[in-house]
């Protein structure tokens, strides 16, 4: 039996009784991707095929021995013209399959439910809107579309899923997005596929997908007490934003009710759709952006806010587009008690400039 | 079995009273050359030499990998040793190594020249060349460098305390002794060719190193750009990549892919050279499609610019922008697809022979046309997604630069070593390494496509278990490429001395570097030779041989 090294054998065992070719697919997109994944192997196969054969075939029909003189032949414009066209054809087959594909992988659904990840030397850490937090591990639902809005803190890290066949870079200072949908349970891989410096390896975690019903059983049972918009409202207040975003007609900044998902005119006279980029960057380079119509007087946040505070004051000023309700109401804040179904006093969702928002404190 | 080789007779066989070898002596007539051949051997030195320090750290990194463990050394050490195995390989080995020996030896030969046209700046080019080399020496004696051969901004910048200044120096630094090679080439084909030697009578090496010389002048300075901006960021905070200055992140990797990636067409385009000559000579033929397979090099070196963006589908590019670059990169696959056909093609109704350089020729297709195909799965958008920075790119940026280019380079030692030494390797033992290195070569690189597939990220020092059989067959294979290395490194020395002597023209091939003695002339030609035949035509050389007989007897 293990005449040479009872280690081998194991090993050798082992490997013949579980060795994987293929990541399992536990998406959506695996599919979609492993499908073309064999059309490539194919025609890789049928190219290498053809060469070896034609390399073998004539090495061996033309050798020295059978054939002493060798005859000449300038060349052939049909046959230059047969494998330009040809392996030009099989490409774009792959181009236009690949860009199908790529479009699927990053053009997320409306419906799908939003994850915020930092990514940081060396660690992953989830933010979920409920307020859960999550380090070097996410929890999602299977059967339903997750989009991840991912930022670095640092430098450039990978955001990847093998059993997903998704992956997106984490880049410093800009938002991206991905988005998958599991179809099956199961704890899979999650790696930073990026170098990032010293622990770059280490940077690795797992991704739990469950479901529906653990996933509530889960959210229920890890929640922090607070959502990522209540922890945004404390911010707003603490940072004394609601100095000039008071949402009152002679405030100083621009009213911030429903200002997410709509169509801004900015000083220098371009248009921006607000989204959760435009957010981020116009806290922390105000200059840049500012709203037509009014001073640039807002000072810079940079370095006062970390990353996951920036996400918590973009998602609470995206659910100030919404009748949504804060549960926590801060001491900060006085809440109208003539604004009904307004989040809070600082804004209300649909309240023209010239009503009457309950006054702020700084 | 057959072959073309045919030596002088042995016993009274000598080489050749004066060469460009014991034209003058001392180290001083060496260092201070202008002779294109003694700056050849130069580099030819130099590069064998950074070849195996790297190839060293490669040993050492197939080792690390054997366990899933972080066991042999430090996480630091092991990012350490890869990035200094990329630098040292690309800027140090694979960019120099067929243009800067092969080419600086032959091809002011192949036109028909004395020299190049520039002696002097040829010379500094090597000087560079070893500057570069020191500084790169130095960054690893005095601690390491844990970048990445690619510096990405803000890690390079802002968050490694290694000594990324140095070895950034000495990028920049090999990055003139390119240009000063391109630079030097370019003239030469143009300014400098024989009589009648028109620009379709140039041998296909002549073509592929012009096409690659192109790429240097014009790329390169964009490196060094990236490279400058770096070390300022570094040194006094400019903030052009730093995005709480304003700056942008991403642009350093356009820099720096605008360079790098037209830099494998640098690195594979002078293999192609190689290929083409050896295929030819070995079956005794004119390359199939000679205009189709000259202007493929130029192709690839035109289209080879605008495809570096698919180094970053992932990077949050506009979608659209990666739509051009994913179309792009398809289209510079087509030129080697008509290559590798073009080459299979020329072997139709030859009269082959199977010397060591065809079979590193052999060896050259298999291993590119995968490394080729490969590179379609990855210029594929959406498959990019999942394979990019897994070891997929590993194994297909191997199979090309390593199976491709190293097999080329082997080819073209083996294929030229009598021109440049006027003695024979041993025929046995070279075919053993070539059979050995190909054997070797599979057994490490093909288990990383299936390891990438699986998801495993390439630079991880420590991986998941599950991955560990495949880990194991490519340590096992590095272990037999090693060796098949290291062969030609030993029995090359041994052939300086013993080898047979090899006569003028061994492999009766056609270009005009065969029509001179072996080792050649300082002047490489008693005269201007004049030219008044095709390319690779061997009724020519079977008619001027028998001519040659008859006047003698």
């Amino acid at each position: 039996m293990h005449i040479i090294s009872p280690v081998l054998w194991q090993f050798l065992v082992k490997w013949l009784t579980n060795f994987a070719l293929f990541p399992p697919e536990a998406s959506t997109i695996a599919p979609y991707a492993d499908a073309l994944y064999f059309f490539l192997i194919l025609i890789s196969l049928v190219g290498l095929v053809i060469v070896a054969l034609l390399v073998a075939g004539f090495s061996i029909a033309y050798r020295a021995e059978r054939n002493p003189v060798a005859t000449h032949i300038e060349g052939s414009t049909l046959l230059e013209a047969t494998w330009t066209i040809i392996p030009l054809a099989l490409f774009m087959i792959c181009f236009v399959w690949g860009a199908l594909l790529y479009f699927r992988i990053y053009n997320p659904p409306t419906n799908a439910m939003n994850i915020y990840i930092v990514g940081k030397q060396w660690m992953w850490k989830a933010e979920h809107p409920g307020g859960q937090h999550e380090i070097d591990s996410l929890h999602i639902p299977i059967n339903r579309p997750v989009q991840l809005t991912m930022i670095s803190q640092d430098v450039f890290h990978s955001f990847s899923i093998p059993a997903f066949r998704v992956k997106r870079e984490v880049i410093p200072g800009r938002y991206s997005t991905v988005w998958f949908e599991a179809t099956t349970p199961g704890t899979y891989h999650l790696f930073c596929t990026q170098y990032c410096g010293t622990l770059h390896s280490q940077m690795i975690g797992q991704i739990v997908a469950l479901k529906p019903e653990d996933y509530q059983a889960w959210t229920a049972g890890s929640t922090s007490g607070a959502s990522l918009a209540q922890n945004g409202e404390r911010l707003y207040a603490s940072l004394g934003c609601n100095g000039c975003h008071s949402g009152q007609a002679d405030a100083r900044g621009p009213n911030l009710a429903a200002v997410y998902g709509a169509k801004l005119q900015l000083a220098n006279g371009s248009a921006v759709t607000v989204d959760d980029a435009f957010l981020r960057d116009t806290i922390l380079n105000p200059s840049m952006h500012v709203t037509a119509g009014y001073a640039p007087i807002m000072p810079t946040y940079q370095g006062q806010v970390s990353e996951e505070g920036l996400i918590d004051l973009v998602e609470y000023i995206k659910k100030l587009n919404s009748n949504y309700r804060i549960q926590q109401t801060l001491n900060t804040t006085q809440v109208s008690p003539s604004q009904t179904g307004a989040p809070l006093g600082t804004v209300a969702p649909n309240s023209g400039s010239g009503s009457t928002p309950g006054m702020v404190k700084p | 079995m057959s072959t073309i080789v045919s030596l002088p007779d042995q016993a009274t066989a000598s080489l050749p009273k004066r060469s460009y070898l014991n034209n003058e002596y001392g180290l001083k007539s060496w260092l201070l050359t202008g002779d294109h051949k003694r700056i050849a051997m130069l580099y030819l030195m130099s590069i064998t030499f950074f070849f195996f320090i790297g190839g060293a750290m490669a040993g050492l990194i197939r080792l690390e990998l054997l366990t899933p463990q972080p066991d042999l050394m430090a996480s630091d050490t092991y990012n350490k040793l890869f990035t200094m195995h990329g630098v040292i390989m690309i800027f140090l080995f694979l960019v120099p190594s067929v243009p800067a020996t092969i080419g600086n030896f032959v091809i002011p030969m192949m036109v028909g020249a004395k020299d190049l046209a520039f002696p002097k700046i040829n010379l500094m080019s090597w000087y560079l060349y070893v500057i570069a080399g020191t500084f790169t020496i130095s960054a690893l004696v005095l601690g390491g460098v844990d970048t990445g051969w690619t510096f990405t901004t803000p890690l390079s910048t802002h968050y490694l305390n290694t000594h990324v200044v140095t070895a950034a120096l000495g990028i920049f630094v090999a990055g003139f002794s390119s240009i000063f090679t391109g630079l030097n080439f370019i003239v030469t084909i143009h300014r400098m060719r024989a009589p009648g030697m028109t620009w379709f009578r140039l041998p296909l090496f002549c073509w592929s190193n012009y096409a690659a010389s192109i790429l240097m002048v014009l790329g390169t300075p964009v490196l060094a750009i990236a490279i400058v901006l770096v070390i300022l960021e570094r040194t006094i905070g400019i903030g052009v990549f730093d995005p709480a200055k304003g700056g942008d992140p991403l642009l350093f990797q356009h820099l720096f892919w605008f360079y790098s990636h037209p830099a494998v067409y640098i690195m594979i385009l002078p293999g192609m050279g190689v290929i083409s000559e050896v295929i030819s000579t070995f079956s005794r033929k004119r390359v199939f499609g000679y205009t189709a397979v000259a202007f493929s090099s130029v192709a690839i070196a035109l289209f080879g610019f605008f495809v570096w963006a698919h180094h970053m589908f992932i990077m949050g590019v506009s979608n659209y922008s990666a739509l051009v670059f994913s179309l792009l990169t398809m289209l510079v696959a087509v030129p080697s697809a008509i290559k590798i056909f073009n080459w299979s093609a020329t072997l139709y109704k030859g009269s082959i022979t199977f010397e060591t350089p065809m079979l590193y020729a052999f060896g050259f297709i298999g291993l590119f046309t995968i490394g080729g195909l490969t590179g379609v799965f990855l210029g594929s958008l959406g498959m990019d997604i999942h394979l990019t920075e897994t070891y997929f790119i590993v194994a297909h940026f191997h199979f090309v630069m390593v199976g491709g280019m190293l097999m080329a380079y082997l080819s073209g030692i083996h294929f030229w070593w009598p021109k440049m030494t006027g003695r024979m390797y041993p025929e046995a033992m070279s075919k053993l390494a070539a059979v050995v290195t190909f054997i070797g070569f599979n057994l490490t690189f093909f288990p990383q496509f299936i390891l990438g597939y699986l998801g495993m990220p390439r630079r991880y020092h420590a991986y998941p278990p599950e991955f560990q059989v495949l880990n194991v067959f490519s340590t096992a294979g590095a272990t037999v490429l090693g060796i098949g290395y290291l062969m030609p490194m030993i029995y090359m020395t041994w052939s300086l001395k013993y080898g047979a002597i090899a006569g003028p023209n061994p492999w009766q091939a056609t270009g005009l570097e065969w029509q001179t003695q072996s080792p050649p002339l300082t002047e490489n030609f008693i005269e201007t030779p004049i030219v008044d035949y095709e390319a690779y035509d061997y009724d020519w050389l079977a008619n001027k041989t028998k001519h040659e007989v008859t006047t003698v007897g």
